[in-house]
């Protein structure tokens, strides 16, 4: 036992909520070994980062330790006040946040906040402080540290701003540190090496690392324990290949087939039980289409430029066929979004023509474009469930707007027949219509965004990275829905996303973007089997799949 | 283009100043037609008396060129501010430039002292408020707030004279910016309070600042609350930020964390609130000066709208614009310095 240099012993944690208590941890059991890294993976609401908070002092105002201990060298952690405690946060023990820019001081230089951090534990000059920050930044691989120093966090990119907070973490040597969600938000490729610079420091460093993530294959990547947590308790605890390989619990089977690998095909994504339903619709013909029927959507040489100058997409051309689905993929900054959003006619492009059914729309300004009669033919799901609702509308009033915006529908029986109906077809149940967007759960929001853009039945649906703020086993069940709608009703799907698994199983066709331009396309699975260029190969490489285990882990 | 540093700040402020040019322009017609269409009629205000004839009212209109169209007028009104002068004042016979030169610092003091006071006490208080949101402090804090906003600062006024003059005999006389006894120093910046300092004459800035704690005390009372709400506010939002959760999680001590990280971020929206109550209070500090007969611009130009006389109005409704353009632009600049992500749009 005096090796374990973290022993959490049936941990409780409760938050005080206007509407009474609720346990968000209900008796975690774990330990940690020095220089080990820990995978803890589970699904928002777990309690996963409660547990992290917990044990760094971090929790807030309203969550409180309720029951059970939190052993770090042998000392309860929950017990320590004042300077004790002090000591122990950034000198023994740190964390890594999910969202690197906004946990760094906006309006200090990331200079001085590293050396904030190594002056609190270290009676040094402020000039040694510096110079140690410098050194730090350089571990953590910046490029030209010197000029960085007195950078700003909104003048680097957001893996950047990870690195800083990796080099603030680590400033004191800590025996642990907590990495939650350390790469959510950040590009695939960006996501390896800041996984990979921090695995390299805390093997040198020998650190113990708890990895807080939802995302299964990434924990298998870096992890050699992993722990499955769901509704605030530890479910299942063993090594990655055991745990892909024979899951024992429910949870973690169900876990195990949502997320998404290089073979799984979206009807594996869910547990037997739950498919009965999906494979009576795959096992439908897809009907051919006649020789010669022209493209539902044909792009030619579309360009955007902004105010600034440099081009955000340039030369893209492509065409779609009607109930075709194709995946729009690159890195952030690569153009995707912009592409989608002139395709959607949201916003005007500088060159080119978009021509859909036969119709050139690409020269009716976007602002005009709702009074067009293809505005219903062309609909959007956008990416943030939270953010495209209107806070103030019910699930009712969002999917009845465009119904009565663009088809012309007055409120009445016949309204309220089309809008059951659509939330039918995407699986929300009909006592929910009444309820307001913060009465949803992540799902059912994602949802109501689907059922808005299907209610007009458009021959288009564009989806702006639509299971990003999702979890896996509700992404599953969205992909599923997707590919479900797109069989039934023939609707053609232009799928951007930056996760590659989602596209190669959704899409019949993949393009990839970089610079605003398009690098290669092709059959989906052809092309991630086979990159032809260096750029896809490295997207394809740097996607945590479950199968290639734990090397990394294993080398160290 | 991203230039930065105080080069940015600058090119940002010319340009800030420029596009509100046009703004002050439709300041001044608007004061213009309002003026002229209010009642009152100036030539047989300042005739000489209620049994004036009516040739005498008539030279006096032609006098003042009331009898000339207004669009004529305006003509006329604008090439004279074009050329610096602002006309005359019909109540104190002096150009209305001369005039507002002259009571303008004595506002400016007053306004300034009162922020300065406000200021100090409201972050301190919202900050206090934030750190324990919920407790007697915060509901104390909430409390004086609502009391500094619900007593009209006139009435304030009168009770800080009754308890501190009347009562205890603490503060001076309370007429004007300084008593008959002490001489006036050299006058270099119009603020009395340093151009006793400059002269080196500490009893007379002693003097001075007696008299303009109780009207500045006033009317801070009336802005505490806005600023120790916002304050409250930013500070809530910045202490519950991801970047003060990294400052505790590294352990960083408490002072470090709540002024370097928490207040530095949340002093920002109170920057802009203080900018647009100092502006207000400049206007609507009238009261104050009434009560404490404190010879400042905002009472002048109450006295000329009483007596139907334009040209001081229309001065100070100038005066007032081009100040608030002005405290913008500090604003601005103070914001440009105070958080490096505002750049050059």
């Amino acid at each position: 036992m005096s090796e374990d240099l973290l022993r959490i012993d049936d941990l409780h944690v409760a938050f005080s909520t206007r509407r009474g208590t609720v346990e968000a941890v209900r008796g975690v059991t774990l330990t940690v070994k020095a220089g080990e890294m820990l995978g803890l993976v589970g699904e928002s609401g777990s309690g996963k980062s409660v547990t992290g908070f917990a044990t760094t002092r971090l929790l807030d105002a309203a969550g409180r330790v309720t029951g059970g201990k939190i052993l770090f060298r042998g000392q309860d952690v929950t017990k320590l006040r004042g300077d004790d405690l002090r000591q122990l946060q950034g000198a023994a023990m740190s964390m890594i946040f999910q969202n690197p820019r906004a946990a760094l001081n906006p309006i200090r230089a990331i200079g001085l906040q590293i050396a904030d951090a190594i002056l609190t534990h270290k009676r040094i000059s402020k000039e040694a402080a510096r110079a140690e920050a410098l050194e730090l930044l350089r571990a953590v691989q910046i490029r030209d540290p010197e000029a960085r120093m007195n950078a700003y966090p909104h003048e680097l990119s957001g893996g950047m701003c990870q690195r800083v907070m990796i080099a603030i973490a680590i400033s004191c040597n800590p025996a642990l540190l907590i990495a939650d969600e350390p790469t959510t938000g950040l590009d695939v490729t960006t996501q390896k090496v800041v996984m990979d610079l921090l695995a390299d420091i805390a093997a040198a460093r020998g650190m113990a690392t708890i990895l807080i993530t939802h995302d299964l294959g990434l924990a298998a990547r870096y992890c050699r324990r992993i722990a499955v947590m769901e509704r605030g308790r530890i479910v299942e605890e063993a090594s990655p290949s055991i745990l892909f390989s024979a899951p024992q619990h429910a949870y973690t089977r169900r876990l195990v087939a949502a997320s998404p690998t290089a073979t799984s095909r979206i009807e594996d994504l869910v547990t037997e039980e739950e498919r009965e339903r999906y494979a009576t619709v795959v096992t439908k013909p897809r009907q051919e289409r006649a020789h010669g029927t022209p493209p539902l959507l044909e792009v030619r040489k579309l360009a955007k430029r902004f105010d600034q100058g440099s081009a955000a997409v340039a030369d893209f051309s492509m065409t779609m066929a009607g109930g075709e689905s194709v995946g729009l993929v690159g890195e952030s900054g690569s153009g995707k979004s912009t592409t989608s959003r002139m395709i959607c006619r949201l916003i005007d492009p500088s060159e080119g023509d978009i021509v859909f059914d036969g119709q050139s729309i690409g020269h009716v300004a976007a602002r005009d474009f709702h009074r067009s009669p293809l505005r219903k033919d062309i609909q959007m799901v956008f990416q943030d469930p939270n953010e495209s609702l209107n806070p103030r509308f019910t699930a009712f009033d969002c999917i009845a707007h465009p119904l009565m915006r663009l088809d012309g529908m007055r409120a009445g029986e016949a309204l309220r027949k089309r809008v059951e109906e659509c939330a039918e077809r995407v699986g929300l149940p009909l006592d929910l219509l009444p309820r307001f967007p913060h009465q949803l759960s992540g799902g059912q929001k994602a949802r109501v965004g689907i059922a808005r853009a299907i209610a007009c039945r458009p021959r288009l649906l564009v989806l702006d990275e639509p299971t990003a703020a999702l979890d896996v086993s509700v992404q599953a069940v969205v992909l599923q829905l997707l590919d479900r709608l797109r069989r039934e009703n023939d609707i053609a799907l232009l799928f951007v996303s930056h996760d590659l698994n989602v596209v190669r199983m959704l899409c019949d066709r993949t393009i990839v973007l970089r610079n605003g331009g398009i690098v290669e396309q092709g059959e989906s699975r052809a092309l991630f089997d086979n990159p032809k260029t260096d750029y896809t190969r490295k997207l394809v490489e740097a996607i945590p799949h479950i199968e290639t285990g734990p090397t990394l882990a294993a080398a160290l | 283009m991203v230039t930065t540093g105080l080069g940015a700040t600058m090119v940002r402020a010319g340009r800030r100043l420029l596009s509100s040019l046009p703004a002050l322009f439709g300041v001044l017609v608007f004061t213009f037609l309002l003026m002229r269409v209010l009642p009152g009629d100036p030539a047989v205000f300042f005739a000489s008396g209620p049994n004036a004839g009516k040739e005498e009212i008539e030279q006096i209109r032609k006098q003042m060129g009331l009898d000339k169209s207004v669009p004529e007028q305006l003509v006329f009104y604008l090439s004279d501010i074009g050329r610096g002068n602002l006309g005359r004042s019909m109540m104190t016979g002096q150009p209305v430039l001369k005039d507002l030169r002259e009571r303008l610092p004595a506002s400016l003091e007053l306004t300034f002292a009162a922020l300065l006071i406000a200021l100090i006490a409201a972050v301190p208080l919202g900050v206090l408020a934030a750190l324990r949101p919920g407790s007697i402090i915060d509901h104390g804090v909430r409390l004086f707030c609502a009391l500094g906003v619900c007593v009209p600062t006139f009435v304030s006024g009168l009770l800080l004279i009754y308890v501190f003059y009347y009562l205890f005999g603490l503060a001076p006389d309370p007429t004007g910016r300084i008593d008959v006894f002490t001489s006036l120093p050299p006058q270099r910046t119009g603020f009395l309070s340093i151009d006793f300092l400059l002269a080196g004459d500490f009893e007379g800035w002693w003097a001075a600042c007696r008299q303009l704690i109780l009207p500045a005390v006033s009317m801070a009372l009336f802005v505490i609350a806005p600023l120790a709400r916002i304050t409250r506010a930013s500070m809530l939002v910045s202490l519950g930020s991801d970047f003060v959760r990294t400052a505790r999680s590294v352990g960083l001590s408490w002072r470090k964390v709540v002024v370097t990280y928490a207040l530095r971020n949340a002093i920002l929206p109170v920057i802009t609130i203080a900018g647009i109550v100092f502006s207000t209070m400049l206007g609507a500090n009238v009261l104050v000066e009434k009560v404490f007969s404190w010879p400042g611009v905002a009472s002048y130009a109450l006295d000329a709208l009483l007596s139907s006389d334009y040209a001081p109005v229309q001065g100070f409704v100038l005066l007032m614009a081009s100040l608030f353009v002005l405290v913008n632009l500090v604003v601005d600049i103070c914001y440009g310095i105070a958080d490096p992500r505002v750049s050059i749009e």
